[in-house]
């Protein structure tokens, strides 16, 4: 009985420990993971951001390095604070606040002491950088911009957030994602593939060398350049153009769809959205809300379309069969329609315009009369409004044209069943809405849609979607950046419209878009439109609108012109878009009084008018 | 040594003594191991444990030559030396991490303790085997309770109160041998009673205390038990006491660490930085091995050096990181099996002295493996006692040996006599 105490005491032991044993290792999982936490740091090998180029093979997007001061605040000794704050250009509080913040953080571990320090102060610092031990420098990249324009086309890239972590898992925090523009959609291509490479830790955090001698490691995929549609000397230029006035250029190539210049004014450099200031910058930027420098008018702003708009009309109505080009119809400055309802056109009192003069004198009363016709020709109105706005439709407006951007807008074409949802007894016909003939009333199009409208009658009726992707490192672009969309014309339709746009040029509304030896056919736009100033409907000056395509066979460009407020279309927009043409198609413009007039042309006292809260003039 | 010698010579118990030291410097190796340094120097702790496991092995070789009679004989000097030599470290020990425990010898260090704990089993052994020592008169139990208490007292001021508390584990010798049942129990009850107490607070206990009186009242009025009333309510009127004074024991006697340490293993206190680091980091680097371990050399654990005191105190941590269940099991079956053999051939001994010399052994180092487990594996509070045979330290491991060594000689001596 004694004796067997010692046996009781030995197995009860060994059982309890081993019952213990089973628990800790084979039952519970959480130890695993505990494990892994202290002692398996992940960390991640970035590729260098993918370039990007124009269409020329110019350098827009490059990278540069940014200089991190970090901090081991266990390795700080003594050492003379001052000189060290007049070096990172900080004053003593900040360098005190940086330093607590790094120590609570970790005594052992690096924290960004000030991050991207100037190349300049870099170079100050590095010689003197031993004089301060705990300190060190650290290199990261950021984006290099080799322009100061089409911010608005290239984007930006930030750092993610908790709802880009939620989305794809493939993001940490603290990494850097393609935010806007071009980053944004090509994300993917310009980030590459990073790598992973796994460290052991030991009890103060310090690695020690690789965990499994690296056998989970991963190598990073490199980024892809990439090359886009756009001509950047020819973005440039445009932008100049357009200083001091708010408006936009948008200019596609009409054989392939390639976007060649996308301005909207004011637009901000892209240069403030890197580096240190990028935040403040971004919030200046965001809260400006008269300039609106974040806006991209090009492919978000909606605008009634219009004048410009008048050439879908005459294509449908040809189309349609319900005129010939030799279909006229007599003005009167303008003519009755409806109940005693009057539209005015800039027309004398008797003219006589067929389809040619219809177009290049911009009567509205030709182009109202054509509308309500095709209209009523259908045995309903409702039919009517249909089959037109499916041509319409057919040249992409009214809804996103699928180009490779982030953002924009749909534009709006009404149809049936607008209309009988704001005329509930369902009596309505072609001259309720006839405002839409000449481009007002309820139609929006946004200025890329107006230049892909251009460019698909430059076609003769096709287009390729409108797109800023050229090329891809090695990959081709994708196959509906190369497809050809039919419009719902047919193309014999499109000579005798195109004939009008031609003399539109020639002897009509826009002589003095005239280029020497270039057919230039456009159209002219001086589109009426209303804002709201303390709630009360005001009318402000008309937007000066352009579109055109030159030359008049084989097209090499088709472009879209708008200068809000500018008044008529010729006044701005014309004269602007025959430079753009000039300079795409022969390298240099000789025009030079014109340009210099479009170089300094101001518009900011009429934008002013409006916020000046005093009564003010229109149309001057 | 002849023919005979060598069949009747302990073999088995020979190879799971070589079985746990070679896991023991496989480990060593492990904790230690950097690529930069030779492993084989002395310098290096596995080169020195590789040098003290063959010095070891020469030891217990050396022992098998040795006459018999000697260890019985020489007890009694060995023991006074050891004392001289604990009472000497007072005056010429060197202090290592707030210890005196060590006489330094050159480039090596010797613990004494570790020797007094192989020399108070031999002298309590002869005590106890004297045909004269009978542990039913107290006068004889004086005499033991000093041999023991001796050394424990001289070595808890160290301070070692973990080797201290390691001489207690010669009471159960003494019980094995004739020494009355009470003491035993009431050591027992008084560890229970304060664990309780700590747990549940003196209310709950007084007033369990005070239940079990009740409900022991009717059953003990029967004639034939009578005679156990009054001893039985004595017995839980002191146990009351007792319980009223465990906080004062544990507020005023303990000191704070102490007083954490059970706290961290009652679950009163949850902290995984500083006082409860050691038993998470050592309870996270066991449970991360898994069912099979992380492999030779690849615990994150041992390398990130996360467990403190890994060589010595806590190299079962990584036995379980890096071999797994299997591995820790395995060690657990080699001591049970070690223990089980030396408990079973007590009985086989022709003399007193050899049969009471094996309970000595496996109670030393059923107790070592007992703490140690119980405090790597978070069932009792830290105190620091190292794994036999597997903890790294010279001393340590030499009088392991040595303790091993003489059962091994005693026991293949067991017909032959002297």
């Amino acid at each position: 009985m004694r004796k067997s105490l010692l046996y009781v005491l030995l197995y009860s032991i060994g059982v309890i420990f081993t019952l213990r044993l089973f628990y800790l290792q084979v039952i519970s999982t959480d130890y695993e993971d505990l494990s892994l936490q202290n002692s398996v740091l992940k960390e991640y090998i970035y590729p260098e951001r993918g370039l990007i180029y124009d269409r020329n093979g110019h350098l827009i997007v490059g990278n540069q390095p940014a200089y991190d001061v970090m901090v081991i605040p266990r390795r700080v000794r003594a050492h003379d604070t001052l000189a060290f704050c007049g070096l990172l250009k900080i004053d003593k509080a900040r360098y005190l606040t940086q330093l607590n913040k790094a120590r609570n953080y970790s005594t052992r571990i690096p924290s960004v002491f000030v991050a991207q320090v100037s190349k300049e102060d870099y170079a100050m610092l590095q010689e003197k950088m031993w004089k301060f031990p705990g300190f060190y420098i650290q290199k990261r990249s950021l984006r290099k911009y080799n322009t100061q324009s089409a911010a608005n086309i290239l984007g930006y890239i930030s750092e993610v957030n908790n709802s880009d972590i939620l989305r794809d898992s493939y993001y940490q925090s603290g990494e850097l994602i393609g935010r806007q523009g071009i980053e944004k959609t090509y994300e993917n291509k310009l980030r590459g593939q990073k790598g992973v490479r796994y460290l052991q830790r030991d009890k103060f955090n310090r690695i020690i060398g690789p965990y499994k001698a690296g056998s989970l490691d991963t190598l990073p995929t490199p980024a892809k350049d990439i090359y886009l549609t756009i001509d950047i000397a020819l973005q440039e230029y445009g932008e100049s153009l357009l200083k001091n006035k708010r408006g936009g250029i948008v200019a596609i190539e009409p054989e392939s769809g390639e976007i060649l210049m996308n301005v909207s004014v004011p637009n901000y450099n892209p240069d403030y959205l890197v580096g240190r200031e990028r935040s403040e910058n971004f919030s200046l930027l965001k809260n400006d809300t008269i300039s609106r420098p974040l806006f991209d008018r090009g492919l978000q702003g909606q605008y009634p379309p219009g004048s410009p708009f008048k050439l879908l009309n005459a294509l449908v109505a040809l189309q349609e069969k319900t005129i010939t080009p030799r279909t006229g119809y007599t003005c009167n400055a303008g003519h009755f329609y409806g109940r005693g309802q009057f539209m005015k056109c800039h027309c004398e009192v008797g003219t006589f315009s067929r389809l040619n003069s219809g177009i290049y004198n911009s009567c509205n009363t030709y182009f109202s009369n054509i509308y309500r016709t095709t209209i009523d020709s259908y045995e309903t109105s409702q039919e009517g409004m249909d089959a037109w706005s499916s041509h319409i439709k057919s040249f992409g407006l009214g809804n996103y044209l699928g180009y490779d951007h982030p953002t924009g807008q749909k534009g709006f074409i009404p149809d049936a069943a607008y209309y009988n949802y704001w005329y509930p007894n369902q009596r309505w016909r072609g001259a309720t809405s006839v405002s839409n003939a000449i481009g007002q009333g309820e139609v929006l199009a946004t200025p890329i849609q107006l230049a892909n409208m251009t460019a698909a009658i430059a076609n003769r009726g096709s287009y390729v979607t409108p797109h800023f992707i050229k090329k891809i490192s090695e990959d081709s672009i994708d196959i509906i950046y190369r497809e050809r969309k039919q419009t719902s014309i047919d193309s014999i339709h499109f000579e005798s419209v195109i004939e009008g746009m031609s003399n539109v040029v020639k002897w009509g509304t826009a002589r003095n878009a005239r280029i020497r030896d270039i057919e230039v056919c456009g159209k002219t736009g001086t589109v009426e439109n209303f804002t709201k100033i303390d709630g009360v409907r005001t009318q402000l000056t008309d937007h000066s609108m352009f579109v055109a395509f030159a030359p008049r066979e084989n097209p090499k460009i088709a472009v879209m012109v708008f200068v809000e407020n500018g008044y008529w279309g010729s006044r701005w927009a014309a004269p602007i878009a025959s430079l753009v043409i000039e300079k795409h198609l022969t390298g240099t413009v000789k025009r030079t009084y014109l340009e210099k007039r479009m170089l300094e042309g101001s518009l900011l006292e009429e934008y002013a008018k409006p916020l000046s809260g005093e009564p003010f003039e229109i149309n001057e | 040594m002849n023919s005979k010698y060598v069949l009747k010579f302990d073999w088995v118990t020979l190879l799971l003594y070589m079985g746990l030291v070679t896991i023991g410097l496989v480990n060593i190796y492990s904790t230690s191991h950097s690529p930069e340094v030779t492993m084989f120097s002395l310098q290096h702790a596995f080169g020195k444990q590789l040098f003290f496991s063959i010095l070891s092995l020469t030891l217990i070789l050396f022992i098998q030559f040795s006459p018999v009679k000697i260890f019985e004989r020489f007890s009694s000097i060995a023991y006074l030396v050891i004392i001289a030599l604990l009472l000497g470290l007072f005056l010429f020990g060197t202090e290592v991490s707030g210890a005196r425990s060590w006489y330094g010898l050159g480039g090596f260090s010797l613990q004494p303790a570790e020797f007094a704990k192989v020399i108070a089993a031999l002298a309590i052994t002869k005590h106890i085997s004297d045909i004269n020592t009978d542990l039913k008169r107290r006068s004889h139990r004086r005499v033991a309770l000093i041999l023991i208490l001796l050394p424990a007292l001289l070595i808890l001021p160290q301070p070692d109160p973990g080797s201290a508390l390691v001489f207690l584990s010669f009471f159960l010798v003494l019980h094995a041998e004739g020494m009355p049942s009470f003491y035993l129990w009431s050591f027992f009850g008084l560890v229970v009673l304060f664990v309780l107490t700590l747990l549940l607070g003196v209310k709950a206990v007084t007033y369990i205390l005070l239940g079990l009186c009740v409900i022991s009242v009717p059953i003990l009025l029967n004639k034939r038990r009578r005679k156990k009333m009054l001893p039985t309510l004595a017995v839980l009127v002191l146990a009351m006491g007792f319980a009223q004074s465990v906080n004062y024991i544990f507020e005023n006697v303990f000191e704070q660490r102490h007083r954490d340490r059970f706290n961290i293993v009652l679950g009163k206190e949850v902290d995984t930085q500083g006082i409860g680091y050691n038993i998470n980091q050592s309870q996270i680097a066991i449970g991360s091995g898994r069912f099979s371990g992380k492999g030779f050399l690849e615990g994150t654990q041992t390398k990130g050096d996360f467990v403190p005191e890994q060589q010595t105190d806590y190299i079962f941590t990584t036995i379980g990181e890096e071999w797994g269940f299997v591995g820790a099991f395995l060690v657990i079956v080699l001591f049970v099996s070690l223990m089980h053999r030396i408990l079973y051939h007590a009985k086989r001994q022709k003399n007193d002295f050899s049969r009471i010399y094996c309970y000595a052994v496996v109670a030393l180092i059923l107790t070592h493996f007992g703490v140690n487990l119980g405090m790597v594996l978070g069932l009792i509070p830290t105190i620091g006692i190292p794994l036999p045979f597997l903890s790294y330290g010279g001393s340590h491991l030499l009088a392991f040996s040595l303790l091993l060594g003489i059962y091994l000689r005693l026991d293949a001596n067991r017909v032959n006599e002297w």
